[in-house]
């Protein structure tokens, strides 16, 4: 796990070592946009934008989805790992309260034993 | 249940789930060992519920818990940690005895958040499901986003460093 975030980080650093690369993130970051509309923006090639946002993509930068015949590209993973990392840690505090739920339930039932054997509650 | 069987190395602790059902939703479910009737008590009893809701192992400290359980009645709580303070307050909307209670979280920036927790007795467990609405997409983003900052990976708070410098350089050529 620890190794598989460092590779991503190198990943993600060499992503970022280009201008273009940068740029891209921006513009996404405002608004998801096509690889023609991006190619247009940045005064380049489809080819070459093709290039760039496939280096994003593997990074997990970016994430692109083909409708027809336009692909679209928005920003990737990164995100959604955020969202899982919160939500596992959401899950641990919860997790934590409800195992200190058990204790008082436990504390409960037992208190229930003894008051029924002496008399009904 | 058909759930697979809990951890052997720990039988008494049963499984705690999150899940993002929708882009307002978070669906936490968990089963407690004893009967609907006694883990109700535990949510509605503040004295009870003091002892479980603020976990040790999060250096917070509650420092009130007050709880007019009833339909109408308010809540409020305040937490510390470190020197700051911390509120959480709103009104029950539903409570019905051992089986579902509703509340609204009103300290939000972004609208009211309305929790229901449903207690579904079987043979002698129960199972709780708490479920979060959200008023909107961006406000439940927004929690995700605001909690994000505080426990991050390291290596992704090193990215978030050398994004905010980047951009900061890009904008200066």
């Amino acid at each position: 796990m620890v190794q598989y975030s460092q590779v991503r980080f190198d990943a993600s650093f060499g992503a970022l070592s280009d201008a273009t690369r940068r740029g891209v993130l921006e513009q996404l970051g405002r608004a998801d946009a096509s690889i023609t509309a991006l190619a247009e923006r940045f005064h380049m090639t489809l080819t070459g934008m093709k290039k760039h946002v496939g280096v994003l993509e593997q990074a997990g930068l970016v994430s692109t989805e083909k409708v027809g015949r336009v692909r679209t590209c928005k920003l990737g993973l990164r995100g959604l790992q955020e969202e899982a990392a919160w939500i596992e840690r959401y899950r641990q505090l919860w997790g934590a309260r409800f195992d200190e739920l058990d204790n008082v339930v436990e504390e409960l039932k037992l208190k229930e034993k003894v008051d029924g054997r002496t008399k009904r509650k | 249940m058909d759930e697979r069987r809990e951890s052997e190395a720990n039988p008494t602790k049963n499984r705690t789930a999150v899940e993002r059902k929708s882009e307002r939703e978070l669906v936490t479910t968990r089963t407690v060992n004893g009967p609907a009737r006694l883990v109700f008590e535990a949510w509605i009893n503040a004295e009870l519920f003091r002892r479980w809701w603020v976990p040790k192992s999060y250096g917070l400290t509650l420092l009130s818990c007050e709880m007019d359980v009833r339909v109408g009645g308010r809540y409020r709580l305040v937490f510390s940690h470190q020197a700051s303070t911390m509120e959480f307050f709103g009104t029950y909307r539903e409570v019905t005895p051992h089986s579902r209670l509703v509340w609204t979280n009103e300290e939000g920036d972004n609208g009211e958040t309305l929790t229901t927790v449903t207690f579904d007795e079987n043979a002698g467990k129960t199972l709780l499901v708490v479920h979060d609405l959200y008023p909107s997409k961006e406000a439940l983003d927004a929690a995700v986003a605001s909690g994000s900052t505080g426990g991050m990976p390291e290596t992704l708070d090193q990215l978030d460093e050398l994004l905010v410098s980047l951009r900061a350089s890009s904008v200066t050529k």
